[in-house]
Protein backbone atom coordinates (compact mmCIF):
# COMPACT_ATOMS: atom_id res chain seq x y z
CA UNK A 1 0.00 0.00 0.00
CA UNK A 2 1.82 3.27 -0.80
CA UNK A 3 1.60 5.59 1.92
CA UNK A 4 0.49 9.30 1.06
CA UNK A 5 1.50 11.39 4.06
CA UNK A 6 3.98 13.17 1.90
CA UNK A 7 0.53 14.29 -0.71
CA UNK A 8 -0.94 17.63 -0.50
CA UNK A 9 -4.26 17.56 -0.33
CA UNK A 10 -6.19 17.56 -3.94
CA UNK A 11 -7.54 20.81 -4.26
CA UNK A 12 -3.68 22.09 -3.44
CA UNK A 13 -2.18 20.03 -6.43
CA UNK A 14 -2.01 21.50 -9.81
CA UNK A 15 -4.78 22.52 -11.57
CA UNK A 16 -7.31 19.95 -13.12
CA UNK A 17 -9.63 20.51 -15.50
CA UNK A 18 -12.88 21.58 -14.17
CA UNK A 19 -16.42 21.92 -15.49
CA UNK A 20 -17.24 24.60 -12.78
CA UNK A 21 -17.57 27.89 -14.76
CA UNK A 22 -17.71 31.12 -12.66
CA UNK A 23 -19.28 33.01 -15.80
CA UNK A 24 -22.62 32.64 -18.09
CA UNK A 25 -23.64 34.81 -20.95
CA UNK A 26 -26.76 36.09 -20.23
CA UNK A 27 -27.31 38.38 -23.23
CA UNK A 28 -28.75 41.98 -23.79
CA UNK A 29 -28.02 45.38 -25.74
CA UNK A 30 -27.66 48.33 -24.90
CA UNK A 31 -27.58 51.85 -26.54
CA UNK A 32 -27.26 55.37 -25.95
CA UNK A 33 -26.76 58.75 -27.16
CA UNK A 34 -25.85 61.93 -26.23
CA UNK A 35 -27.50 65.09 -27.31
CA UNK A 36 -26.75 69.06 -26.24
CA UNK A 37 -28.85 68.91 -23.12
CA UNK A 38 -30.59 65.29 -22.89
CA UNK A 39 -28.92 61.49 -23.18
CA UNK A 40 -30.99 58.74 -23.71
CA UNK A 41 -30.27 55.28 -23.37
CA UNK A 42 -31.81 52.28 -23.87
CA UNK A 43 -31.52 48.67 -23.00
CA UNK A 44 -33.69 45.35 -24.63
CA UNK A 45 -35.57 43.73 -22.22
CA UNK A 46 -34.57 39.42 -22.77
CA UNK A 47 -32.58 37.33 -20.82
CA UNK A 48 -31.45 34.68 -22.18
CA UNK A 49 -29.14 31.18 -21.76
CA UNK A 50 -28.28 29.73 -24.71
CA UNK A 51 -30.94 28.87 -26.59
CA UNK A 52 -33.21 29.30 -23.96
CA UNK A 53 -35.31 32.46 -22.85
CA UNK A 54 -34.93 33.34 -18.89
CA UNK A 55 -36.69 36.19 -18.49
CA UNK A 56 -38.67 38.78 -21.39
CA UNK A 57 -39.19 41.70 -19.35
CA UNK A 58 -35.66 42.70 -17.62
CA UNK A 59 -34.72 46.00 -16.61
CA UNK A 60 -31.34 46.52 -17.94
CA UNK A 61 -30.47 50.12 -17.28
CA UNK A 62 -29.58 50.99 -13.17
CA UNK A 63 -30.44 54.81 -12.38
CA UNK A 64 -27.42 55.38 -10.35
CA UNK A 65 -28.10 59.49 -9.45
CA UNK A 66 -30.63 61.77 -11.08
CA UNK A 67 -28.66 62.47 -13.71
CA UNK A 68 -26.48 58.99 -14.37
CA UNK A 69 -27.35 55.60 -15.65
CA UNK A 70 -26.07 52.68 -16.35
CA UNK A 71 -26.88 50.06 -18.78
CA UNK A 72 -25.66 46.34 -18.02
CA UNK A 73 -25.54 43.31 -20.25
CA UNK A 74 -23.36 40.07 -20.33
CA UNK A 75 -23.46 37.87 -17.42
CA UNK A 76 -26.57 38.78 -14.95
CA UNK A 77 -24.80 37.70 -11.99
CA UNK A 78 -21.89 40.46 -12.53
CA UNK A 79 -24.47 42.74 -13.54
CA UNK A 80 -26.41 42.33 -10.13
CA UNK A 81 -22.96 42.81 -7.88
CA UNK A 82 -21.36 45.79 -9.82
CA UNK A 83 -24.91 47.59 -9.80
CA UNK A 84 -24.84 46.85 -6.04
CA UNK A 85 -20.89 47.70 -5.46
CA UNK A 86 -21.53 50.57 -7.00
CA UNK A 87 -24.78 52.39 -5.67
CA UNK A 88 -23.31 51.59 -2.24
CA UNK A 89 -20.27 53.74 -3.01
CA UNK A 90 -22.42 56.50 -4.39
CA UNK A 91 -24.55 56.05 -1.94
CA UNK A 92 -21.58 56.86 0.66
CA UNK A 93 -20.29 59.84 -1.80
CA UNK A 94 -23.40 61.50 -1.21
CA UNK A 95 -23.33 61.25 2.25
CA UNK A 96 -19.77 62.71 2.69
CA UNK A 97 -20.16 65.20 0.23
CA UNK A 98 -23.91 66.13 0.46
CA UNK A 99 -24.25 66.08 -2.94
CA UNK A 100 -24.95 63.58 -5.70
CA UNK A 101 -21.60 62.11 -7.32
CA UNK A 102 -21.10 63.77 -10.72
CA UNK A 103 -20.96 62.15 -14.07
CA UNK A 104 -17.57 62.48 -14.99
CA UNK A 105 -16.64 61.09 -11.15
CA UNK A 106 -18.71 58.12 -11.46
CA UNK A 107 -17.46 56.88 -14.87
CA UNK A 108 -14.05 56.80 -13.30
CA UNK A 109 -14.84 55.00 -10.36
CA UNK A 110 -16.66 52.68 -12.15
CA UNK A 111 -13.15 51.99 -14.30
CA UNK A 112 -11.05 51.66 -11.42
CA UNK A 113 -13.66 49.50 -9.94
CA UNK A 114 -13.71 46.92 -12.80
CA UNK A 115 -9.88 47.09 -13.46
CA UNK A 116 -9.70 45.91 -9.49
CA UNK A 117 -10.98 43.13 -10.73
CA UNK A 118 -8.36 42.79 -13.53
CA UNK A 119 -8.02 38.81 -12.68
CA UNK A 120 -10.99 37.75 -12.16
CA UNK A 121 -13.10 39.99 -14.43
CA UNK A 122 -16.87 41.36 -14.18
CA UNK A 123 -17.94 39.41 -17.01
CA UNK A 124 -20.20 42.86 -18.07
CA UNK A 125 -20.69 45.13 -21.35
CA UNK A 126 -21.36 48.48 -19.82
CA UNK A 127 -22.29 51.55 -20.93
CA UNK A 128 -22.92 55.06 -19.09
CA UNK A 129 -24.55 57.88 -19.66
CA UNK A 130 -25.66 60.90 -18.33
CA UNK A 131 -25.62 64.85 -17.87
CA UNK A 132 -22.39 66.39 -16.95
CA UNK A 133 -21.32 69.57 -14.99
CA UNK A 134 -22.61 71.68 -17.55
CA UNK A 135 -25.77 69.76 -18.62
CA UNK A 136 -24.32 68.09 -21.62
CA UNK A 137 -25.10 64.73 -22.58
CA UNK A 138 -22.47 62.07 -22.07
CA UNK A 139 -21.59 58.96 -23.04
CA UNK A 140 -19.05 56.78 -21.74
CA UNK A 141 -18.19 53.34 -22.70
CA UNK A 142 -16.61 50.23 -21.06
CA UNK A 143 -14.71 46.92 -21.90
CA UNK A 144 -15.02 44.45 -19.69
CA UNK A 145 -11.75 45.51 -17.33
CA UNK A 146 -12.36 49.21 -17.18
CA UNK A 147 -11.17 50.92 -20.44
CA UNK A 148 -13.61 53.96 -20.78
CA UNK A 149 -13.77 56.24 -23.34
CA UNK A 150 -15.88 59.32 -23.68
CA UNK A 151 -18.62 59.56 -26.66
CA UNK A 152 -21.62 61.10 -27.81
CA UNK A 153 -22.85 57.75 -28.81
CA UNK A 154 -22.42 54.21 -28.12
CA UNK A 155 -23.78 50.40 -28.35
CA UNK A 156 -22.74 47.64 -26.36
CA UNK A 157 -23.52 43.97 -25.58
CA UNK A 158 -24.61 41.17 -27.48
CA UNK A 159 -25.50 42.95 -31.00
CA UNK A 160 -22.95 45.55 -30.42
CA UNK A 161 -21.42 44.95 -34.22
CA UNK A 162 -25.19 44.96 -35.82
CA UNK A 163 -26.23 48.24 -34.40
CA UNK A 164 -22.83 50.10 -34.04
CA UNK A 165 -22.19 50.48 -37.55
CA UNK A 166 -25.79 51.94 -37.98
CA UNK A 167 -25.10 54.36 -35.07
CA UNK A 168 -21.76 55.58 -36.44
CA UNK A 169 -23.59 56.36 -40.07
CA UNK A 170 -27.13 58.03 -38.75
CA UNK A 171 -25.49 59.44 -35.82
CA UNK A 172 -22.36 61.05 -36.48
CA UNK A 173 -22.48 60.36 -40.60
CA UNK A 174 -18.49 59.02 -40.33
CA UNK A 175 -16.56 58.14 -43.78
CA UNK A 176 -19.49 59.54 -46.11
CA UNK A 177 -18.57 62.30 -48.68
CA UNK A 178 -20.61 65.37 -48.05
CA UNK A 179 -22.83 64.09 -45.25
CA UNK A 180 -22.98 66.47 -42.21
CA UNK A 181 -24.32 64.72 -38.69
CA UNK A 182 -27.58 65.99 -37.78
CA UNK A 183 -28.31 67.96 -34.76
CA UNK A 184 -29.72 65.51 -32.87
CA UNK A 185 -33.15 65.92 -30.19
CA UNK A 186 -34.95 63.81 -28.53
CA UNK A 187 -37.07 62.36 -31.52
CA UNK A 188 -34.20 61.90 -33.71
CA UNK A 189 -32.22 59.80 -30.84
CA UNK A 190 -35.53 58.02 -29.98
CA UNK A 191 -36.51 56.72 -33.65
CA UNK A 192 -32.82 55.68 -34.48
CA UNK A 193 -32.83 53.56 -30.86
CA UNK A 194 -35.94 51.89 -31.49
CA UNK A 195 -34.98 51.31 -35.75
CA UNK A 196 -31.87 50.40 -34.49
CA UNK A 197 -33.24 47.92 -32.09
CA UNK A 198 -35.86 46.43 -34.05
CA UNK A 199 -32.97 45.76 -36.98
CA UNK A 200 -30.81 43.86 -34.25
CA UNK A 201 -33.88 41.99 -33.22
CA UNK A 202 -34.32 40.50 -36.83
CA UNK A 203 -30.33 39.44 -37.00
CA UNK A 204 -29.49 38.48 -33.30
CA UNK A 205 -31.44 35.47 -30.96
CA UNK A 206 -30.42 37.16 -27.99
CA UNK A 207 -31.73 40.59 -28.90
CA UNK A 208 -35.56 41.00 -29.01
CA UNK A 209 -38.95 41.44 -26.41
CA UNK A 210 -38.70 44.71 -25.87
CA UNK A 211 -36.89 48.04 -25.45
CA UNK A 212 -37.61 50.18 -22.21
CA UNK A 213 -36.06 54.05 -23.27
CA UNK A 214 -34.42 56.32 -20.69
CA UNK A 215 -34.31 60.11 -21.32
CA UNK A 216 -32.29 62.31 -19.08
CA UNK A 217 -33.00 66.07 -18.77
CA UNK A 218 -31.64 68.68 -16.33
CA UNK A 219 -35.74 68.38 -15.45
CA UNK A 220 -36.19 64.73 -14.72
CA UNK A 221 -36.31 61.83 -16.36
CA UNK A 222 -39.20 60.23 -18.04
CA UNK A 223 -39.06 56.39 -19.64
CA UNK A 224 -40.88 54.46 -22.13
CA UNK A 225 -41.61 50.87 -22.85
CA UNK A 226 -41.60 49.74 -26.30
CA UNK A 227 -42.50 46.04 -27.52
CA UNK A 228 -40.35 44.23 -29.91
CA UNK A 229 -40.64 40.81 -31.96
CA UNK A 230 -41.30 37.93 -29.35
CA UNK A 231 -39.37 35.36 -31.56
CA UNK B 1 -47.30 30.00 18.70
CA UNK B 2 -50.70 31.75 17.26
CA UNK B 3 -51.93 32.89 20.81
CA UNK B 4 -48.44 34.23 21.43
CA UNK B 5 -48.17 36.14 18.29
CA UNK B 6 -52.28 37.12 18.55
CA UNK B 7 -50.87 39.05 21.67
CA UNK B 8 -48.24 40.60 20.38
CA UNK B 9 -45.69 38.39 22.52
CA UNK B 10 -42.24 38.10 20.89
CA UNK B 11 -40.60 34.69 21.01
CA UNK B 12 -36.73 34.53 21.08
CA UNK B 13 -35.54 33.36 18.22
CA UNK B 14 -31.75 31.76 18.28
CA UNK B 15 -30.36 32.78 15.15
CA UNK B 16 -27.95 29.59 14.26
CA UNK B 17 -24.89 30.71 11.72
CA UNK B 18 -25.55 34.64 12.80
CA UNK B 19 -26.06 36.46 10.07
CA UNK B 20 -25.05 39.54 9.69
CA UNK B 21 -27.87 42.09 8.24
CA UNK B 22 -25.88 45.11 7.24
CA UNK B 23 -23.81 43.04 4.77
CA UNK B 24 -19.80 45.31 4.81
CA UNK B 25 -19.29 46.67 2.19
CA UNK B 26 -17.53 45.43 -0.46
CA UNK B 27 -13.68 46.03 0.05
CA UNK B 28 -12.28 47.86 -3.46
CA UNK B 29 -8.18 47.88 -3.10
CA UNK B 30 -7.34 50.12 -5.55
CA UNK B 31 -9.29 53.15 -4.44
CA UNK B 32 -7.16 53.47 -1.31
CA UNK B 33 -3.67 51.72 -2.24
CA UNK B 34 -3.46 51.42 -6.68
CA UNK B 35 -0.92 48.59 -6.80
CA UNK B 36 -3.26 46.25 -5.61
CA UNK B 37 -5.30 44.46 -7.55
CA UNK B 38 -7.72 41.32 -6.49
CA UNK B 39 -6.45 37.77 -6.87
CA UNK B 40 -8.77 35.03 -8.12
CA UNK B 41 -10.01 32.78 -5.14
CA UNK B 42 -8.26 30.07 -6.38
CA UNK B 43 -5.10 28.25 -5.27
CA UNK B 44 -1.53 29.38 -6.68
CA UNK B 45 -3.62 32.02 -8.20
CA UNK B 46 -1.01 33.26 -10.78
CA UNK B 47 -1.04 29.60 -13.06
CA UNK B 48 -4.53 29.77 -13.32
CA UNK B 49 -5.15 33.54 -14.33
CA UNK B 50 -7.06 33.09 -17.47
CA UNK B 51 -7.75 29.45 -17.32
CA UNK B 52 -10.63 29.43 -15.29
CA UNK B 53 -12.67 31.31 -18.17
CA UNK B 54 -14.84 28.46 -19.50
CA UNK B 55 -18.74 28.61 -19.98
CA UNK B 56 -21.00 25.92 -18.44
CA UNK B 57 -20.31 23.63 -21.63
CA UNK B 58 -16.09 24.33 -21.03
CA UNK B 59 -15.63 26.25 -23.84
CA UNK B 60 -13.31 28.92 -23.40
CA UNK B 61 -15.43 32.06 -23.19
CA UNK B 62 -14.25 34.95 -25.39
CA UNK B 63 -13.46 37.70 -22.91
CA UNK B 64 -12.03 40.02 -25.01
CA UNK B 65 -10.41 43.20 -23.75
CA UNK B 66 -9.79 46.27 -26.16
CA UNK B 67 -6.17 46.15 -27.39
CA UNK B 68 -3.70 49.13 -28.64
CA UNK B 69 -1.93 48.40 -31.73
CA UNK B 70 0.98 51.00 -33.88
CA UNK B 71 2.61 53.40 -31.87
CA UNK B 72 6.32 54.58 -32.30
CA UNK B 73 8.62 57.02 -30.74
CA UNK B 74 11.95 58.50 -31.70
CA UNK B 75 14.68 61.07 -30.74
CA UNK B 76 16.25 63.46 -32.80
CA UNK B 77 18.11 67.25 -32.61
CA UNK B 78 14.44 68.64 -31.76
CA UNK B 79 13.81 66.70 -29.12
CA UNK B 80 11.58 63.60 -29.54
CA UNK B 81 8.46 62.78 -31.40
CA UNK B 82 5.62 60.56 -30.74
CA UNK B 83 3.15 59.03 -33.30
CA UNK B 84 0.18 56.83 -32.56
CA UNK B 85 -2.88 55.23 -34.34
CA UNK B 86 -6.18 55.01 -32.70
CA UNK B 87 -7.81 51.86 -33.20
CA UNK B 88 -8.85 49.41 -30.62
CA UNK B 89 -9.77 46.20 -31.26
CA UNK B 90 -12.20 43.61 -29.27
CA UNK B 91 -11.37 40.14 -31.09
CA UNK B 92 -12.06 40.80 -34.60
CA UNK B 93 -14.26 43.59 -33.26
CA UNK B 94 -13.01 47.52 -33.84
CA UNK B 95 -14.14 48.30 -30.41
CA UNK B 96 -13.05 51.77 -31.20
CA UNK B 97 -11.87 54.76 -34.05
CA UNK B 98 -10.81 56.95 -31.74
CA UNK B 99 -8.67 55.46 -28.52
CA UNK B 100 -6.33 58.12 -27.79
CA UNK B 101 -2.90 56.30 -27.40
CA UNK B 102 -1.13 59.00 -26.42
CA UNK B 103 -2.02 59.66 -21.83
CA UNK B 104 -0.86 62.62 -20.75
CA UNK B 105 1.15 62.06 -17.33
CA UNK B 106 2.28 65.34 -17.52
CA UNK B 107 2.47 68.39 -19.21
CA UNK B 108 6.33 67.43 -20.33
CA UNK B 109 5.59 63.85 -19.83
CA UNK B 110 3.95 61.63 -22.12
CA UNK B 111 3.04 57.98 -21.81
CA UNK B 112 1.67 55.72 -25.11
CA UNK B 113 -0.61 52.61 -25.07
CA UNK B 114 -0.05 49.36 -26.73
CA UNK B 115 -1.51 45.81 -26.20
CA UNK B 116 -4.24 46.03 -23.69
CA UNK B 117 -5.92 49.42 -23.00
CA UNK B 118 -7.50 49.56 -19.37
CA UNK B 119 -4.25 47.93 -18.52
CA UNK B 120 -2.41 50.97 -20.28
CA UNK B 121 -4.75 53.89 -19.29
CA UNK B 122 -4.80 52.51 -15.51
CA UNK B 123 -0.91 52.42 -15.33
CA UNK B 124 -0.26 55.33 -16.61
CA UNK B 125 -3.00 57.19 -14.36
CA UNK B 126 -1.40 55.64 -11.08
CA UNK B 127 2.27 56.74 -12.54
CA UNK B 128 0.68 60.37 -13.37
CA UNK B 129 0.35 60.30 -9.73
CA UNK B 130 3.25 59.00 -8.75
CA UNK B 131 4.96 61.93 -10.64
CA UNK B 132 3.22 64.34 -9.45
CA UNK B 133 3.84 62.57 -5.56
CA UNK B 134 7.58 62.66 -6.02
CA UNK B 135 6.95 66.52 -7.64
CA UNK B 136 5.76 67.90 -4.32
CA UNK B 137 7.85 65.38 -2.38
CA UNK B 138 11.26 67.02 -4.28
CA UNK B 139 10.03 70.10 -5.55
CA UNK B 140 11.97 69.39 -9.04
CA UNK B 141 10.77 67.59 -11.96
CA UNK B 142 10.96 63.65 -12.19
CA UNK B 143 13.37 62.23 -14.84
CA UNK B 144 12.03 60.29 -17.51
CA UNK B 145 14.35 57.52 -16.29
CA UNK B 146 13.15 57.45 -12.82
CA UNK B 147 9.00 57.78 -14.29
CA UNK B 148 10.31 55.17 -16.58
CA UNK B 149 11.33 52.85 -13.68
CA UNK B 150 8.32 53.82 -11.15
CA UNK B 151 5.79 52.28 -14.41
CA UNK B 152 8.20 48.91 -15.03
CA UNK B 153 8.54 48.43 -11.33
CA UNK B 154 4.38 48.76 -10.43
CA UNK B 155 4.11 46.08 -13.45
CA UNK B 156 7.09 43.82 -12.61
CA UNK B 157 4.93 43.12 -9.68
CA UNK B 158 2.08 41.45 -12.02
CA UNK B 159 4.79 39.76 -14.24
CA UNK B 160 3.30 36.16 -15.04
CA UNK B 161 -0.43 37.06 -14.44
CA UNK B 162 -1.42 37.90 -18.11
CA UNK B 163 -0.90 41.97 -17.71
CA UNK B 164 -0.34 42.99 -21.82
CA UNK B 165 1.11 46.57 -21.78
CA UNK B 166 4.01 47.39 -24.44
CA UNK B 167 4.25 51.74 -23.15
CA UNK B 168 6.95 53.83 -24.16
CA UNK B 169 7.59 57.03 -21.49
CA UNK B 170 8.83 59.97 -23.35
CA UNK B 171 9.38 63.14 -21.70
CA UNK B 172 11.98 66.23 -21.34
CA UNK B 173 14.23 66.73 -17.98
CA UNK B 174 17.72 67.74 -17.25
CA UNK B 175 19.32 65.71 -19.72
CA UNK B 176 17.32 66.84 -22.82
CA UNK B 177 15.26 64.70 -24.43
CA UNK B 178 14.30 61.29 -23.04
CA UNK B 179 12.65 57.61 -24.28
CA UNK B 180 12.35 54.85 -22.60
CA UNK B 181 10.12 51.58 -23.47
CA UNK B 182 8.28 49.51 -20.77
CA UNK B 183 6.54 46.52 -21.29
CA UNK B 184 4.39 44.06 -18.85
CA UNK B 185 7.36 41.89 -19.24
CA UNK B 186 9.48 43.56 -17.33
CA UNK B 187 11.68 45.34 -20.43
CA UNK B 188 13.02 48.36 -19.89
CA UNK B 189 15.17 50.22 -22.21
CA UNK B 190 16.24 53.70 -23.29
CA UNK B 191 16.40 54.17 -27.01
CA UNK B 192 16.54 56.35 -30.07
CA UNK B 193 13.80 54.90 -31.57
CA UNK B 194 10.96 52.83 -30.67
CA UNK B 195 7.76 51.16 -32.55
CA UNK B 196 5.46 49.20 -30.24
CA UNK B 197 2.15 46.97 -31.44
CA UNK B 198 0.97 44.93 -33.98
CA UNK B 199 1.98 46.95 -37.07
CA UNK B 200 5.21 48.19 -35.75
CA UNK B 201 7.01 45.68 -38.38
CA UNK B 202 5.58 48.09 -41.34
CA UNK B 203 6.45 51.26 -38.88
CA UNK B 204 9.61 50.05 -38.61
CA UNK B 205 10.46 49.77 -41.86
CA UNK B 206 9.35 53.37 -42.56
CA UNK B 207 11.21 54.64 -39.92
CA UNK B 208 14.86 52.67 -40.28
CA UNK B 209 14.75 53.88 -44.01
CA UNK B 210 14.04 57.80 -43.24
CA UNK B 211 15.81 58.48 -40.19
CA UNK B 212 18.42 60.33 -39.20
CA UNK B 213 19.36 62.66 -35.92
CA UNK B 214 19.84 65.62 -37.93
CA UNK B 215 16.00 66.57 -39.34
CA UNK B 216 13.96 69.47 -38.94
CA UNK B 217 11.11 69.34 -37.02
CA UNK B 218 8.79 69.17 -39.96
CA UNK B 219 10.50 65.88 -41.67
CA UNK B 220 10.92 64.91 -38.22
CA UNK B 221 6.82 64.65 -38.38
CA UNK B 222 6.29 63.63 -41.35
CA UNK B 223 8.48 60.64 -41.03
CA UNK B 224 6.51 59.70 -38.47
CA UNK B 225 3.30 60.31 -39.79
CA UNK B 226 4.09 58.15 -42.65
CA UNK B 227 5.07 55.59 -41.02
CA UNK B 228 2.15 55.16 -39.04
CA UNK B 229 0.30 55.63 -41.73
CA UNK B 230 1.77 52.38 -43.74
CA UNK B 231 1.50 50.42 -40.67
CA UNK B 232 -2.54 51.44 -40.77
CA UNK B 233 -2.00 50.91 -44.78
CA UNK B 234 -1.61 47.13 -44.11
CA UNK B 235 -2.23 46.15 -40.56
CA UNK B 236 -5.79 45.16 -39.94
CA UNK B 237 -5.56 46.13 -36.38
CA UNK B 238 -3.97 49.19 -36.87
CA UNK B 239 -6.30 52.67 -38.15
CA UNK B 240 -8.38 55.79 -37.69
CA UNK B 241 -6.68 59.01 -37.02
CA UNK B 242 -2.96 59.22 -36.87
CA UNK B 243 -1.76 61.71 -34.05
CA UNK B 244 1.72 63.02 -34.08
CA UNK B 245 2.83 64.42 -30.76
CA UNK B 246 6.45 66.18 -30.21
CA UNK B 247 8.57 66.69 -26.89
CA UNK B 248 10.57 69.79 -26.79
CA UNK B 249 12.49 72.15 -24.03
CA UNK B 250 8.75 73.79 -22.58
CA UNK B 251 7.19 70.33 -23.00
CA UNK B 252 4.95 68.37 -25.08
CA UNK B 253 3.16 70.09 -27.92
CA UNK B 254 0.33 68.77 -30.01
CA UNK B 255 1.51 68.44 -33.58
CA UNK B 256 -1.49 67.05 -35.75
CA UNK B 257 -4.40 64.55 -36.21
CA UNK B 258 -5.52 63.15 -39.39
CA UNK B 259 -7.42 60.57 -40.69
CA UNK B 260 -5.53 57.67 -42.40
CA UNK B 261 -8.13 57.63 -44.65
CA UNK B 262 -7.19 61.58 -45.69
CA UNK B 263 -3.30 60.51 -45.80
CA UNK B 264 -3.90 57.88 -47.71
CA UNK B 265 -5.38 60.16 -50.49
CA UNK B 266 -2.86 62.50 -50.01
CA UNK B 267 0.16 60.23 -50.14
CA UNK B 268 -1.10 58.87 -53.70
CA UNK B 269 -1.39 61.73 -55.44
CA UNK B 270 2.07 62.43 -54.07
CA UNK B 271 3.58 59.60 -55.17
CA UNK B 272 2.44 60.32 -58.63
CA UNK B 273 3.79 63.73 -59.00
CA UNK B 274 7.32 62.63 -57.54
CA UNK B 275 7.83 60.00 -60.29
Amino acid sequence: MAVEMAMEPDYMRDPRKHHFSPYMENGGTSIAIAGDDFVMIASDTRLTRGFNILSRNQEKVLRLTPHTMMASSGCWADVLTLSKVLQDRITMYSHEHNESMPTTAVAQMLSTMLYWRRFFPYYVANILAGLDEQGKGVVYHYDPVGHMEQLNFSATGASVAQIQPLLDNQVAALNMKGATPPKMTKDLARQLIHDAFISAAERDINTGDGIIIHTITKEGKTEEMVKLRRD
Amino acid sequence: MALESLHGVERYQHKWNEVQEEAALPEIGNFTNQYQLMMPPLPKAECQVGEYLVDETGRKMKLNYAHGTTTLGFKFKGGAVLAVDSRATSGQYIGSGNVRKIIEISPYLLGTMAGGAADCTYWNRVLAKQCRIYELRNRERISVAAASKLLANMVYQYKGYGLSMGVMVAGWDKKGAGLYYVDSDGNRMPGNVFSVGSGSLYAYGVLDSGYRWDMTDEEAYELGRRAIYHATHRDAYSGGIVRVYHIKEGGWVRISEQDSKDLHYAYAEGKTTTQ
